[in-house]
């Protein structure tokens, strides 16, 4: 029997605010152990939440350019469980009006994902494991009060690969909105699944699985396509699957289920009376719509159109907003879109993925890029000059100026004083000048190199391609 | 008459004619509290070393003629559930024994920045559930008017404390009557400001939606300029209500006539105590000789109050005290091995049992498949509890009704029956569920004890009611009775008011 | 509605609370006897009826966005039952 699956995800997004959702402290990644703590996040008796304005904005702008209505009455809930990491025993969170609901991210095939909601939450604290045998754990509350978003989708996802291109979409957006930076490997991007699997063209759903600890984008679709095997396999030997949540194993590349706990979850949903209602005036979530950012969609669209760039290079580049917007700032030095395309696409990737950066680690200043390639296209150094020179722009962040000045790199364009060098190799290699005449063509390459020999690699490229094969034409009997 | 005995507006008055310094005032109530603390337990903690020196401190100010305000050199007493940075902070719960909060709570701030003297930590009922400081985890506070009965609660110690001239004036907390019925009890003045008039910030939660922070003192007047001095928009307090600062007493001196109160007859119904009917009555005919108007209204729901009020307060309290697991304050359970072992045994042995009730039954009324039958349906009849009074108070100015509906009963008399005790909040907790202001004063005394009758306004009418409380001693001398050092003892009260006045 | 024992053993559980059999017998009495007066809420007819969650007509109450001084660390630890490098100390959690 071919079964289909039907995938849903819940994503958390840290929100980039200065402070906390409820009170001042600041949201810093990585300060010491309960540097960053207050009455407020620690739970103390008689402290009191208010919650941060820029948390709410934040929503809007995550629900308005995901196609959601915005709520004209939202309030706050609490979550009633008990954990050390949760200082106050309960999570204040939204229940059954979220901020925002009912809006959709479209796939590049056209496929529009639904998502039900976004709502707003606080973080809770970290456990830090004590070493083995220890016996206790150790709580820091630093991010206890961290603002989320939580976005959740209809099942609607089809596919691991869907399931990967929504998240990388969801996190591009989130970025170019200026509203999460969307680390995974920092936790400031977070994903749950769901996966059931159905008969081909059934109806109705099958018993759903709930997949956690995806820990990167690969192992989005990696614990999926795990799953969807593991399940497939149980119903097509006529077993059920039971409905329990699966930690995804990383290094063993599995699913395993979480050990259950005994008691069944009764979080005890209710208003929390210490926040009041949130009844936000259409002109405000007007004004928020309106001051959106380009998203990469748009991006993209506009960089065909405008900058001619293939479709290829327009939907890399604006995968990245660091990149696009890199991108533009290069076109604004030196206006040559193409090359600044192949460039950021070429050496900039390629020294990158060397040095195991993302995008976000490039710290070439723009206006470099644009003066190689302006010097470049004024011949005044090769294109292979010029990705050497790139290099050490790229690992130095000098300028090409100091780095050509202080190399001695030029490119000989003086044609009278190259023809001579070209008269003067051909002279030294008959053998290959003889080969070449008979048709053996790639003795023109050791022919070209020992050009460059002679030149230390400076002469220009084409010139020495049009004068050798100039030179070797009157040899030609 | 001893100047621990005097109201805080005769000692302010004293101070103006410097006549009387902050220390005077500081050595009267610490001979007081040497004489009659042991007997009371009004206190949980004193704090006598630092008040005496602010005391000194104040001195200076008040000689140089640049007081800090109308409370600058006076001794007042807080309730042990509101923070102070430095101080132990336990709402009389051992699970909190140990906590010393690192922030101070906004009214206590107000106070000290006005120059009020801190004297101590009042005893109260654990985490301010109860109605007779019985539930206190360390000692029962007693009543100064008979040792041998309850001083009402939750704010108890705060009451007696009052009462007792063991402070000028105190603060305390109101859930669902906790400021009113020990007022009523203890002979003095207590006022439940209207919900977001005072800040909570650093209010140690009970039921959120219904606490709020007043004052108890010796009069009216006393009450007025407490509040004034506590009152005021918070930004640390979300549900805390903006305005300008409003100063209590402006109304004090107007005349009632053209006012319009209204007598509810539900809460003159069974189970009142007769003499605290009569005595109420004869109030409510006071007021009528003042110039009020006085109309019968019917407030039907009040029936459904009391349930409403313990299903809701049950369950924010069950949530609110979810916190107290031992691991970042208070007391913890021995062993750490099994983390549920250690939340349940460090919660088993912290709390008392009446707060375990109230956390058990907050929680089966929010738990899955209780929650519309319990949480919701009392939350759906509260607005209708809201709706009668708002409806009520486009015809009257203000409610009268008796504080309590019996006199201060026996230690030990209702602790083994929790609906028995449940019912002493019979008549305060309407106020607390539709928010309102409200205040108790004392209307006489019956078999020596004291009664008191609970004016309720419309919300932020606190200027109304105190209004209709000042006119009413204008006239009468109730409020002026003290219970120790003054030769007012007990036998005196025998069999009604002290009618000196 | 009548709570049996069983039921006070799982409300206790979820509130992390824990009673002996005759504490539990007990408190499943009171709750009963309490649950019963309580009842009377069901005669009234709350169709339609919104709750109230809020007697205030506050809404909107915001902070702006801006760093306020967090505790020092040793403020912060102070009243923990124990304390390890900066952290406060619970009992072993396992995953
Ligand atoms: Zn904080």
């Amino acid at each position: 029997m071919k079964f289909e699956a039907v995938i849903g995800l819940e994503v958390h997004a840290e929100l980039a605010t200065a402070t906390k959702i409820f009170c001042g402290c600041a949201t810093k990644y990585g300060a010491e152990p309960n540097t960053q703590t207050c009455p407020v996040c620690l739970g103390l008796p008689g402290a009191l939440p208010v919650l941060n304005e820029k948390v709410v904005e934040y929503c809007l702008r995550a629900g308005l350019a995901l196609n959601c209505r915005i709520a004209d009455f939202s309030k706050l809930d609490r979550k009633n469980y008990f954990y050390p990491d949760l200082p106050k025993a309960y999570q204040i969170s939204q229940y059954d009006l979220p901020l925002c609901r009912d809006g959709f991210l479209t796939l590049a095939s056209g496929r529009r994902i639904r998502i039900t909601r976004i709502h707003i939450e606080e973080d809770a604290g970290k456990l830090i494991h004590s070493p083995e045998g220890e016996g206790y754990s150790l709580v820091d509350y630093n991010r206890a009060g961290v603002p989320l978003i939580e976005i959740v989708t209809a099942p609607d996802l089809a596919t691991p690969e869907e399931a990967v291109e929504f998240l990388e979409k969801l996190r591009g957006i989130l970025i170019y909105l200026g509203i999460s930076d969307c680390k995974m490997e920092e936790g400031s991007l977070r994903c749950d699944a769901n996966i059931s699997l159905k008969p081909a063209g059934a109806k109705h759903l099958g018993t759903k699985t709930e997949l956690k600890n995806i820990n990167s984008f690969k192992a989005l679709g990696r614990a999926l396509a795990y799953e969807i095997e593991r399940q497939s396999e149980l119903l097509a030997e006529g077993k059920t699957v039971k409905q329990e949540t699966r930690k995804w194993e990383e290094a063993k590349q599995r699913t395993l289920p979480l050990r259950s706990k005994e008691e069944t979850q009764d979080y005890r949903y209710f208003p929390d009376p210490d926040l009041v209602p949130i009844e936000l005036d259409p002109a405000y979530v007007a004004a928020i719509a309106a001051s959106l950012p380009e998203l990469p969609e748009a991006r993209k669209r506009r960089f065909i159109e405008g900058y001619k760039l293939p479709e290829y290079d327009a939907d890399l580049i604006t995968g990245s907003k660091h990149l696009a917007d890199f991108f533009e700032a290069v076109l604004k030095f030196y206006f040559s879109p193409k090359a600044a395309s192949n460039w950021i696409m070429g050496e900039v990737l390629r020294l990158l993925g060397e040095e195991g950066l993302t995008p976000e680690a490039l710290a070439v200043n723009p206006a470099h890029l644009a003066d190689l390639l302006r010097r470049i296209d004024a011949g005044e150094i090769s294109v292979s000059q010029g990705k050497t020179v790139f290099e050490k722009v790229f690992r130095t962040g000098a300028s090409p100026e100091e780095i050509i000045r202080a190399e001695g790199i030029r490119q000989i364009s003086d044609e009278a004083r190259l023809r001579a060098v070209v008269a003067q190799v051909l002279q030294t290699y008959p053998q290959s000048v003889h080969d070449y005449l008979n048709g053996k063509i790639k003795a023109a390459q050791f022919l070209t190199g020992q050009i460059m020999r002679e030149t230390k690699g400076q002469a220009n490229p084409q010139l020495i391609k049009e004068l050798l094969a100039e030179e070797l034409a009157k040899l030609r009997p | 008459m001893e100047l621990c005995d005097l109201t805080l507006h005769e000692i302010k008055d004293l101070f103006a004619q410097k006549e009387v310094l902050p220390s005077m005032v500081m050595a009267s109530v610490v001979k007081r509290i040497g004489e009659v603390e042991e007997k009371l337990g009004a206190y949980l903690a004193l704090d006598l070393e630092a008040a005496l020196a602010a005391a000194r401190a104040a001195d200076d100010r008040i000689k140089a003629g640049r007081a800090l305000g109308v409370l600058d050199g006076i001794p007042v007493a807080i309730k042990d559930n509101l923070c102070q940075a430095g101080r132990e902070t336990t709402c009389a719960s051992r699970i909190l024994q140990g906590f010393v909060p690192p922030y101070t709570a906004t009214v206590v701030q107000k106070l000290l920045d006005q120059g009020a003297l801190i004297l101590g930590r009042t005893n109260m009922d654990e985490f301010a559930m109860g109605s007779s400081t019985e539930n206190s985890a360390f000692k029962p506070a007693k009543n100064p008017w008979d040792p041998e009965r309850v001083p009402g609660g939750s704010s108890g110690g705060s009451a007696a404390a009052v009462a007792a001239g063991e402070a000028i004036a105190a603060l305390g907390s109101d859930t669902g009557g906790s400021i009113r019925q020990p007022a009523a009890f203890c002979g003095v003045t207590g006022l439940k400001p209207t919900y977001g008039l005072v800040s909570r910030y650093g209010l140690v939660a009970f039921a959120s939606s219904f606490d709020q922070i007043g004052p108890l003192a010796k009069d009216a007047e006393d009450c007025a300029l407490m509040l004034s001095a506590v009152a005021g928009f918070d930004p640390l307090d979300s549900t805390s209500v903006r305005g300008t600062p409003v100063d209590y007493t402006q109304e004090l001196d107007r005349e009632l006539t053209g006012r319009t109160i209204g007598l509810p007859r539900e809460y003159f119904g069974e189970g009142l105590d007769p003499e605290v009917r009569r005595l109420v009555m004869a109030a409510v005919a006071q007021l009528e000789d003042l110039g009020a108007r006085v109309v019968e209204i019917s407030l039907k729901m009040t029936e459904y109050a009391l349930p409403v009020y313990y299903l809701i307060s049950s369950a924010e309290a069950s949530s609110n005290l979810g916190r107290y697991d031992g691991i970042r304050y208070g007391r913890a359970a021995a062993g750490r091995e099994d983390l549920a072992a250690y939340y349940t045994r460090t919660r088993a042995e912290g709390f008392g049992p009446e707060v375990k009730r109230r956390i058990m039954l907050g929680t089966y009324a929010l738990s899955a498949g209780y929650y519309e039958a319990y949480y919701q349906k009392a939350q759906q009849v509260r607005t209708l509890i809201c709706r009668e009074f708002a409806e009520a108070f486009r015809v009257v100015d203000a409610i009268v009704t008796p504080t309590s509906p019996t006199l201060p009963f026996r230690l030990g008399e209702r602790l083994t029956d929790p609906l028995a005790m449940y019912m002493s909040d019979v008549c305060t907790v309407p106020v607390n569920i539709a928010g309102l202001s409200a205040l108790s004063i004392p209307c006489g005394f019956a078999r020596g004890l004291p009664v008191g009758l609970q004016i309720i306004g419309r919300p932020f009418a606190e200027t109304t009611i105190l209004n209709i409380a000042h006119q009413y001693q204008k006239v009468t001398g109730h409020h002026r009775a003290r219970p120790c050092g003054t030769g007012h003892d007990r036998a005196e009260q025998e069999g009604g008011s002290p009618d000196e006045v | 509605m009548r709570v049996s024992e069983e039921e006070v053993r799982r409300v206790a559980e979820l509130a992390r609370l824990a009673f002996s059999e005759a504490e539990l017998r007990q408190l499943a009495g009171e709750f009963n006897r309490i649950l019963e007066a309580f009842a009377k809420l069901n005669e009234v007819d709350t169709t339609g009826v919104p709750p109230t969650a809020h007697v205030l007509k506050v809404k909107n109450r915001f902070r702006a966005d801006q760093i306020r001084p967090s505790l020092p660390r040793p403020e912060a630890l102070r009243n923990a039952n124990a304390v390890k490098d900066g952290s406060f100390v619970a009992p072993l959690v396992m995953e």
